[in-house]
């Protein structure tokens, strides 16, 4: 008998539902179990960190770690799973493009900690105490890790062989993804383990190359069966999105909200949402353009950048300028 | 150390057949504008991807420029039409981000429109001279301390480890 690999799973800031849509599968984990020893797992197996900082660098085949990296302690895990891991992949949208997490990168550590800790409706908390990242005790310092002001994405952290999207990967690319493993048919490093085609491509929806006049909130409208979302006013981001999904959400009638990520050859998702949403509006006047937008896309950014602001090019919206950093040489 | 004064850079994307006409006729009749643009020439402001603009500013660049025909006189027709939408797109976009808005700017000028196009600069590079830098890079430098944090605790883990061994 063959030695088995190795594999691990890590949980980073993310909501753990990439760690459940491995159990997508089905009973093909069972296959996965006969391929590989699970070494980390963090929702289904009982393994300590510890139990990885011993393991020889390179001794895991392969990882699969979900999450974006918003703390230090995330950022020590990352480091740690690339040290001892032969293939690292960024497994769902958090790990690929900073995901829903990310959308705090819309605010920041300040910020954040005033709404958690300060303003909650149910907190009770009249000292005000916040989280500090050293607290001295009788028995010795206590450490908490420093929560970064703004979410970095797996590939920002470390260096990421592959990337699988996907809020969450569905079981299908999953299964796709280990048979390429275990086959040893790995596309070239780097790249994105998927298709390469949109959403639009897999959606059985009609188009007509149609103009419209605004765009529609998903409550105002009861969409027509048949006939393109975008077309019917809706913000699809179908055009922008890596297939993956085989167009669930369309299919049953709701807009596409760009979780698999951006498609091959697009560098900004957002950027390719402006472009697409400019060319299907039928206005010339910019006042008139203007006040479209404005109605109907109320939130530009939580719209076109909705799964992927910490991988965009932006990353996150502007601090007081005094808190940024000095410039590197650009 | 000698003081510097802040130049702004500023990048503008031409199109090829007014705008950086007007550049070109800004510059025959020696009409003056300020160097801190970056010009880069492309066929028609229709093809400038808001992922331009968007590369621009994460690279450093304090403010962009958009310059095409004037509606209704572009050379392929209607594409700058197409440049007009995707311009409020991207600066209700830009807002969200919390940029300023005289960061971005849209600018028609016809290639007989050399002064309107040097004027527009001047102006540009005045009011970015007055915003100061945006260094937009500076947004996500990482905390000044988490090198710091990491390596305690990898130091604090190897002790457990020795412990362990």
């Amino acid at each position: 008998m063959t030695e088995k690999g190795k594999l691990a799973l890590y949980w980073a800031a993310s909501c753990g539902g990439c760690e459940i849509a491995v159990l997508g599968i089905n009973e093909k984990i069972l296959d996965v179990a006969e391929a590989f020893d699970i070494v980390m797992w963090p929702v289904a197996v009982d393994a300590k960190v510890k139990d990885i900082e011993m393991m020889d660098d390179g001794s895991i085949d392969v990882c699969l770690f979900n999450g974006a990296i918003r703390t230090s302690e995330q950022e020590y895990m990352a480091r740690l799973m690339r040290q001892k891991s032969k293939v690292l992949v960024a497994f769902g949208s958090c790990a690929v493009d900073g995901g829903i997490p990310a959308l705090a990168n819309l605010s920041d550590r300040e910020a954040i900690f005033e709404t958690v800790y300060g303003h909650n409706p149910s907190l009770d908390n009249p000292e005000g105490t916040r989280p500090q990242t050293e607290t001295v005790t009788e028995d010795g310092t206590l450490h908490l890790p420093i929560f970064y002001n703004t979410v970095r994405t797996l590939a920002q952290t470390v260096d990421v062989d592959y990337f699988l999207p996907g809020c969450p990967p569905e079981p299908e690319r999953i299964w796709d993804a280990v048979l390429a493993i275990v086959k040893g048919e790995l596309p070239v490093v780097g790249s994105v383990i998927g298709a390469n085609t949109t959403v639009c491509d897999s959606c059985s929806r009609t188009r007509s190359e149609k103009k419209i006049s605004g765009f529609k909130r998903t409550w105002e409208v009861i969409p027509d069966p048949d006939i393109c979302l975008l077309e019917q006013g809706l913000v699809c981001c179908g055009i922008a999105t890596r297939d993956g999904c085989g167009a669930l959400c369309p299919t049953v009638g709701s807009p596409c909200i760009g979780c698999y990520g951006a498609n091959e050859g697009v560098d900004d998702f957002g950027a390719r949402m402006m472009s697409a949403l400019a060319s299907v509006l039928d206005s010339d006047d910019p006042e008139e353009i203007a006040r479209i937008i404005a109605e109907g896309i109320p939130d530009t950014v939580g719209n076109f950048y909705r799964f992927s602001l910490a991988g965009s090019e932006l990353r996150r919206s502007a601090l007081h300028v005094s808190e940024r950093q000095p410039a590197e040489t650009v | 150390m000698a003081e510097t004064t802040y130049e702004p850079k500023i990048v503008a994307f031409l199109c090829n057949w007014c705008s950086y006409r007007a550049a070109d006729l800004a510059g025959t009749s020696r009409m003056k504008y300020p160097a801190n643009i970056r010009m880069v020439r492309v066929m028609c402001s229709g093809r400038v991807d808001p992922a331009f603009v968007l590369r621009a500013i994460s690279k450093g660049a304090d403010g962009v420029m958009i310059a095409g025909c004037h509606p209704g006189e572009c050379h392929y027709q209607e594409q700058n039409y197409k440049t007009m939408r995707r311009f409020e797109m991207l600066k209700q976009t830009l807002l969200g981000f919390g940029m300023e808005e005289k960061r971005i700017r849209l600018q028609w000028a016809s290639a007989a429109e050399g002064g309107v196009l040097a004027q527009a600069i001047r102006d540009m590079v005045d009011d970015i001279r007055a915003l100061g830098p945006m260094n937009w890079p500076g947004n996500w430098a990482p905390d000044p301390d988490a090198e710091e944090a990491i390596l305690a605790l990898a130091e604090e883990h190897a002790e457990v480890m020795e412990v362990a061994r």
